[in-house]
C-alpha cells in the first residue's frame, strides 16, 4: 500500500489506520504473536504497527501489556503471557522508565553504581523473557533528554544526564551484539531524526502518558515494523537500478561521457556521486546490485567505468542494457538470479518506467525517485534493507551470483549436463546445526520461498531449540565448486516419532538449483535414519504458493503419495535394503 | 469559514477517526455518545482538527472539550482571535 510505504503522512495514518488495516486484511498472511511491554502509554502504537506488519503480509495478534509494567510482567510469574505464547516480544520503554537519573553532586563512583544497576534491571527482564520465552526481543534505547544541566558539557561530564544516557545505549549495544536473538530499535536515533524537540513535547506525557508525540507514533511502529519483517526474512535482498539521471546525471548516449554530472564538480553531481557510494556500502553488506537500462551496451560500460563513479561493472551481477520494456528485463533477472520480484526494489528516475513496472511486476518495491539529491535518503528510509545478523556469506554474496553466471557460461559448452556437473568438481560439507552455523541457518530458512517444502519460517531461538533435541534430525551443508564457496546453502530438519521420521523443513537456496545438491542431502539423510534402525521417511509438501519448483520433488525421490489437496500433499518413503547413493557428482567432506 | 462549513469539517474528522462513514453528530455529542471517543481518541480529534484549520488549541482547554459543542465553539473562538 503506498500510503504505508516512505514518505508517509503521519497525521493520515493516525486518522485512517482502521481504513487501512480494511483493505489489508486477507488470507494470505502468516499469523504471528506479539506482545508489546511498556513503559507508558501504548495507545496508537499497537494499531499503527499492526497496519505496517499487514502491509508486509505478517499478521499479528496482540499482547498489550499493562500502562509501565514492563519489568513486573516480563520478571514475575506471568500466566497470561504464558498462555499467550509470544513469537516476538517488543520492549517500547524511552527516558521516562530510567529509574534513577544521576544528580549532579554525585561522584563518579556513584554514577557507576546507578550504571550497574540499571543494566540489571533491564539485564533481568531480557534473561528472564529469553529463558520463558526464547522468541526474538525488540527493545528500544533511549532517546536524549529535552533538557542538559550542564549546557553542551552535558554531553562528556561524568555525572551529566546525557553521558549518562549515552552510557547506558552503549551498554545496550553491547548486550546486542552479544546475543543475535536481541535486536534494538534506536529510538536515540529517531527521535533525533523526528526532532527531539517536537519528540519531547510534554504535553502528551503529562496529559496522557505518552512518551513521543503521537506524530512520531507512525516513524516508531514503521521501524519495529520493518525490524521484524527482517527478522521473517521478508527485507528487500536486491537492487536493480536504471542508469541515466539515477547513477549520473545526464544521459550518456546523448551528452557523452564527458559531460555526466557525477562528482565533486556540480550540485547535481554530488548528490549521484554520494548515491553511488551508498549503493556501493550496500553491496558490500550483501545487497545485490543489478542495472536495467535502456541504452546501449558499449555506452553503460564506458559510463560504469567512470574515473569519477564509484561503482564498477564488477559490482553488478548483472547488466541489461537493452531497449527492450524494463518490466521484461526485470522478469530475465528474477529468472536468472533466481529471486523473486517480491525480495526487489527498483530504481529508476522515470516516472513512466516506474509505473509501467509497478503495474506488471506488483510485488516490486518502487520507491518514488524524484530529486537526485535526496535519493539517498529516500532509498535509507524505506526500510527496505534492516539488518537482523551480518554473516561471512553476507560481504560475499555479489562473488556467490557472478560465480553463478560464470558457471551457467561454462555449461554452454558441455553437451551432456552431468558431464558439466563433474567438471565443477563440486564438494560438499554437511552437519547438523550447530551454534555457529545458527544465525546463517537462521537466513536461510526465513529467506528461501522456492526450493521450501513446507514454507515453516523460524526464528533463531526456535531453531536452537533444536541443537539438543534427542527427537530431532537437522542437517545443513555449504557447497564447494571450482568458482568458489557458495557458504551454507541447504538445510533440512527431520522429527521423529514411532513410525519413523518426518521431514518437517526441506530448504534449499535457488543459487544452487539443478547441482544435485538435494540428492546429496538426501542420501546422507538416509545414512543417519539407518543408523538409527528408522525405515521410513514421511514427506510434507504445503502449498505455499511460491513453492511450485518442488510440488513433485518427493516423487523425483520415489516417494510414493498417501494423501493430497490443493494445500498439502503427503509422501512416503520405505528405505531400500540395497539403497543407490542418488548423487554420484558431489564429494561429500566429513568434518574434521 | 461560516458555521456550516466548521460543523462539516468537524463531522468529516469525527467518520475517519472512528471509521463510520454514516456517523452523524450535533453539538449535544458527547464522549458518552461515542464509545470509542476515550482520551487517546481525543488526542487524534485535536491534532486533525488543529491540522484541518490550521489553529492550536490551548493546551489547558483540551480536557474540558469532551462535546461536540464545546470543540465547534473553540474553534470559532480561536478564528475570531
Amino acid at each position: 500500500m503506498k500510503e504505508l510505504e516512505y514518505p508517509f503522512d503521519s497525521v493520515q495514518i493516525l486518522k485512517l489506520q482502521k481504513k487501512y488495516r480494511k483493505a489489508l486484511l486477507s488470507d494470505n498472511l502468516i499469523e504471528k504473536k506479539i506482545a508489546i511491554l511498556s513503559g507508558s502509554t501504548i495507545g496508537d502504537l499497537k494499531g499503527v504497527l499492526e497496519i505496517f506488519l499487514l502491509n508486509n503480509n505478517i499478521r499479528p495478534i496482540f499482547y498489550e501489556g499493562m500502562y509501565n509494567r514492563f519489568y513486573e510482567e516480563s520478571v514475575f510469574q506471568n500466566e497470561k503471557l504464558d498462555e499467550f505464547k509470544p513469537d516476538i516480544i517488543f520492549i517500547h520503554t524511552t527516558n521516562k522508565n530510567i529509574s534513577q537519573i544521576p544528580s549532579p553532586s554525585m561522584q563518579e563512583a556513584d554514577v557507576e553504581n546507578l550504571l550497574n544497576d540499571e543494566m540489571e534491571r533491564f539485564r533481568s527482564v531480557w534473561r528472564s523473557l529469553t529463558e520463558r520465552y526464547g522468541c526474538p526481543i525488540i527493545q528500544n534505547n533511549f532517546e536524549l533528554m529535552p533538557f542538559r544541566i550542564f549546557g553542551n558539557a552535558d554531553c562528556y561530564y561524568n555525572n551529566a544526564i546525557t553521558t549518562y544516557i549515552l552510557s547506558l545505549n552503549e551498554r545496550f549495544a553491547e548486550y546486542a551484539r552479544k546475543h543475535s536473538n536481541f535486536h534494538l530499535c534506536d529510538i536515540h536515533y529517531l527521535s533525533a531524526w523526528f526532532g527531539l524537540e517536537k519528540w519531547s513535547e510534554p504535553i502528551y506525557w503529562n496529559y496522557y502518558k505518552y512518551a513521543l508525540h503521537p506524530e512520531a507514533i507512525p516513524l516508531l511502529g514503521f521501524n519495529v515494523a520493518n525490524i521484524i519483517k527482517a527478522i521473517y526474512g521478508k527485507n528487500q535482498k536486491l537492487i536493480i537500478t536504471d542508469l541515466d539521471n539515477t547513477l549520473w546525471g545526464g544521459v550518456i548516449g546523448d551528452d557523452g561521457i564527458d559531460n555526466l554530472k557525477l562528482g565533486n564538480e556540480t550540485p547535481e553531481g554530488v548528490a549521484y556521486w554520494e548515491f553511488q557510494q551508498y549503493l556501493e556500502f550496500l553491496k558490500q553488506r550483501g545487497i545485490i546490485l543489478c542495472v536495467c537500462s535502456k541504452n546501449e551496451e558499449e555506452a553503460v560500460t564506458l559510463g560504469l567505468n567512470n574515473s569519477s563513479g564509484i561503482l564498477k561493472s564488477e559490482d553488478f551481477a548483472l547488466i541489461k542494457s537493452n531497449w527492450d520494456e524494463k518490466y521484461k528485463n526485470i522478469t530475465a533477472i528474477c529468472k536468472e538470479i533466481n529471486l523473486l520480484p517480491e525480495s526487489m526494489v527498483f530504481l529508476d528516475d522515470n516516472k513512466v518506467e516506474r509505473d509501467s513496472v509497478g503495474t506488471f511486476i506488483p510485488e516490486i518495491k518502487v520507491p518514488i525517485l524524484n530529486e537526485p539529491m535526496y535519493y539517498r535518503k529516500i532509498l535509507d528510509q524505506s526500510g527496505f534493507f534492516e539488518s537482523v545478523g551480518f554473516t561471512e556469506d553476507d560481504k560475499k554474496r555479489t562473488d556467490f551470483y557472478k560465480a553463478n553466471l560464470a558457471r551457467e557460461t561454462t555449461q554452454l559448452l558441455y553437451d551432456n549436463y552431468s558431464d558439466y556437473l563433474l567438471s565443477l568438481k563440486m564438494a560438499a560439507r554437511v552437519e547438523p546445526f550447530l551454534e555457529t552455523n545458527m544465525v546463517r541457518v537462521t537466513q536461510l530458512i526465513n529467506k528461501t520461498n522456492q526450493f521450501n517444502l513446507t514454507g515453516v519460517r523460524f526464528a533463531q531461538s526456535e531453531l536452537e531449540k533444536f541443537l539438543f533435541s534427542e527427537n530431532h534430525i537437522t542437517l545443513c551443508s555449504r557447497l564447494i565448486d571450482k568458482f568458489g564457496d557458495n557458504g551454507i546453502v541447504t538445510a533440512l530438519i527431520g522429527e521423529i516419532d514411532s513410525k519413523g521420521l518426518t521431514i518437517t523443513s526441506w530448504i534449499m537456496s535457488c543459487r544452487v538449483f539443478k547441482r544435485n545438491l538435494e540428492y546429496m542431502m538426501f542420501d546422507s539423510l538416509v545414512e543417519i535414519c539407518y543408523n538409527k534402525g528408522i525405515k521410513l521417511i514421511h514427506g510434507i509438501y504445503n502449498n505455499t504458493g511460491k513453492n511450485k519448483p518442488v510440488q513433485s520433488f518427493y516423487s523425483e525421490l520415489g516417494f510414493s503419495k498417501i494423501n493430497s489437496s490443493d494445500e498439502k500433499t503427503e509422501w512416503e518413503y520405505l528405505i531400500p535394503k540395497n539403497y543407490k547413493k542418488k548423487n554420484q557428482v558431489i564429494e561429500v567432506l566429513k568434518n574434521e | 469559514m461560516n458555521d456550516n462549513d466548521i460543523m462539516s469539517a468537524i463531522t468529516a474528522t469525527f467518520r475517519e477517526i472512528f471509521d463510520d462513514e454514516s456517523l452523524i453528530i450535533s453539538e449535544a455529542t458527547n464522549q458518552d455518545d461515542i464509545e470509542e471517543w476515550d482520551s487517546l481518541a481525543q488526542i487524534k480529534i485535536i491534532l486533525l482538527l488543529e491540522r484541518e484549520f490550521g489553529i492550536k488549541f490551548d493546551v489547558e482547554k483540551i480536557g474540558t472539550l469532551s462535546t461536540v459543542g464545546a470543540i465547534f465553539n473553540e474553534i470559532k473562538d480561536i478564528n475570531k482571535k
